[in-house]
């Protein structure tokens, strides 16, 4: 148990302090979602910050993924789901009907647990997401995928074999490959669904510090399950319980002196 | 919690170990006997398919000849001849078959696994392609025979591609549904995260993802057409003849050559059905071949 304690404050203190003085780029209001009949999340209200990194913390099942699937409105692909209330993406609620969900997601981009490499070479992977929006001619389109590759460092292990298939980098590379193919589309804002759920701790590490990047130009928002990975890489942090949010704060008060016992709880091992 | 587990173990009263011998003689038995009968059933139906081969390879290769592949079928009583006519023709057919029956199919089938999914219509048309799928297809034959050949008033080399088309199409659906339903809906909600819309998503992702799968689909069911009877008997017909580069009129097919030949009382004839057989069997294996070498690279990769 003090192990755990230990690692969770000494990774705290290397994580720049949450900045409440940026301004809110998303906003949750009231937010109710649902599968079939199922009320899966309750009430949401949330503000996430431009260029900061916000962590969703919280048992299985307790709705966090879901919360990030309506950034996106990802979870529309299946019928059954919907939710009701508001989510502001810079003052427009993207729930509705009105927004073009293709365009929204074009500026909110989302990677998943499972690498997802697309069966394509490592360039077509890239390429993909900016051809649908925009007609480049091919040296530009080149350096567009150079700069997301660079971003997201698998660069220099991809550069001599572009055209092979994505399918035969390794995970963690998959899963950057998978990264670089969300920045290639300049989006405002990276949803990250426990991206390194499926990765050893290397892979896992050179994640984190992609992540720690990338916050100078993205708002990130990243669901995980690893509470000593939401310590080392947010500066806010949403614990959620059962289709509630209990708690949000900057990640250093929500680990070193959280107001609510539950949150207290959860984050040292008691329950969950 | 070691050594909690370490505690309990200590403190619990040592149990004897559970005697050997406490498996049933029978049990061994029926374990062996199960395993002796599925070898022994799996050779049979091993044997079957050799022996077949193994008399159409003896009683075909007898019959193989450059003219077999140069000249028409004989008239009755004549001497010689070949099966040139046939051979072009059946392959006229089934391609004519298989061009139409590919884009139906693999449009039908991608309706099934990307749009439809389960709603009533899907349920419909997926209940619908079974029956088709198991249909006689002698019923095929006359279906298309009142469809085109009663009012084009006469047979036709396009009224047995259109057969042929219709016994091909439920296959490659069933197979285009099945492996499209492989690809992992992950890959298809990475793509639509990037703001691809569905065409774009089926298109250039699920449709690449499935590819090897969905050409072997295809190539399985030209395997299937290529070797069909029934559905030709009454639209294509036969004849010993070259067709009419229109294919109106009889056209000399394989499969009913081989039937109207195997039964005749000519020599030749019995002997150049024998040959067909053989070629056919080959043209399937092969297709068959590829079809798995396909599979087989798309694993690899």
């Amino acid at each position: 148990m003090s192990t755990i304690a230990l690692n969770t404050s000494s990774a705290v203190g290397r994580s720049a302090a949450g900045n409440a003085e940026a301004p809110v780029r998303i906003a949750v209001r009231n937010l109710n979602f649902y599968y079939g009949d199922f009320r899966s999340l309750k009430d949401i209200n949330l503000d996430f910050y431009d260029r900061q990194v916000t962590a969703l913390i919280g048992p299985s099942g307790c709705g966090k993924s879901t919360l990030l699937r309506t950034f996106n409105r990802i979870y529309s692909l299946y019928p059954e789901q919907r939710a009701d209330g508001e989510i502001l993406l810079d003052g427009q609620n993207v729930l509705s009907p009105s927004i073009d969900v293709n365009e929204l997601r074009a500026r909110v981009g989302m990677v998943f647990q499972k690498p997802t490499p697309f069966p394509m070479s490592i360039y077509d992977n890239i390429a993909f997401g900016i051809k649908l929006y925009e007609k480049l001619p091919k040296s530009e389109l080149d350096g567009r995928v150079e700069e997301a590759l660079r971003k997201a460092a698998l660069w220099d292990e991809a550069k001599d074999k572009l055209r092979q298939s994505g399918m035969s980098l390794s995970g963690g590379q998959q899963q950057r490959l998978c990264i670089a193919r969300t920045i290639a589309q300049k989006p405002e804002v990276i949803l990250l669904d426990e991206p390194t759920s499926a990765l050893d701790p290397i892979s896992t590490g050179k994640i984190e510090e992609l992540i720690e990047q990338l916050r100078s130009e993205f708002t990130i928002v990243i669901v995980t399950h690893n509470m000593q990975q939401a310590a080392r890489i947010s500066q806010f942090t949403a614990f959620m319980y059962l289709g509630e949010l209990v708690e949000f704060g900057p990640t250093n008060k929500m680990f070193m002196n959280p107001a609510k016992k539950q949150t207290q709880d959860y984050i040292t091992g008691r329950f969950g | 919690m070691d050594t909690a587990l370490q505690h309990q173990a200590a403190n619990e009263p040592t149990t004897a170990p559970a005697p050997w011998g406490r498996v049933r003689r029978s049990r061994h038995v029926a374990d062996r006997a199960l395993k002796i009968t599925c070898t022994l059933f799996t050779v049979l139906g091993a044997f079957v398919l050799g022996w077949i081969l193994l008399m159409l390879l003896v009683e075909g290769i007898g019959g193989l000849s450059p003219a077999v592949f140069t000249e028409t079928t004989p008239g009755p009583g004549s001497q010689g001849g070949g099966i040139a006519n046939a051979i072009v023709g059946s392959l006229i057919m089934t391609v004519l078959g298989i061009v139409v029956a590919t884009p139906v199919g693999v449009l039908a089938g991608t309706y099934l696994a990307e749009y439809g999914k389960s709603s009533k219509l899907a349920e419909v048309i997926r209940f619908v392609n079974d029956i088709l799928l198991a249909a006689p297809s002698i019923l095929i034959g006359l279906f298309v025979y009142m469809l085109m050949v009663q009012p084009m008033g006469g047979y036709s080399g396009w009224a047995g591609g259109v057969a042929l088309a219709i016994i091909a199409v439920p296959v490659i659906v069933r197979t285009t549904e099945d492996m499209l339903r492989l690809v992992p809906g992950s890959l298809r909600e990475a793509g639509a995260a990037l703001g691809a819309p569905m065409s774009t998503v089926i298109i250039k992702i699920s449709w690449k993802a499935a590819r090897a799968g969905m050409v072997t689909g295809v190539l399985l069911a030209t395997a299937r057409i290529a070797g069909e009877t029934a559905p030709l008997l009454f639209t294509a017909l036969n004849n010993n003849f070259w067709f009419n580069p229109n294919l109106m009129g009889g056209v000399a097919n394989l499969p009913v050559m081989i039937y109207q030949f195997a039964l005749s009382p000519y020599e030749n004839w019995r002997e150049l059905a024998w040959a067909g057989a053989l070629i056919i069997t080959m043209s399937i294996l092969a297709l068959s071949v590829v079809a798995r070498l396909l599979l087989r690279k798309d694993k690899i990769r």
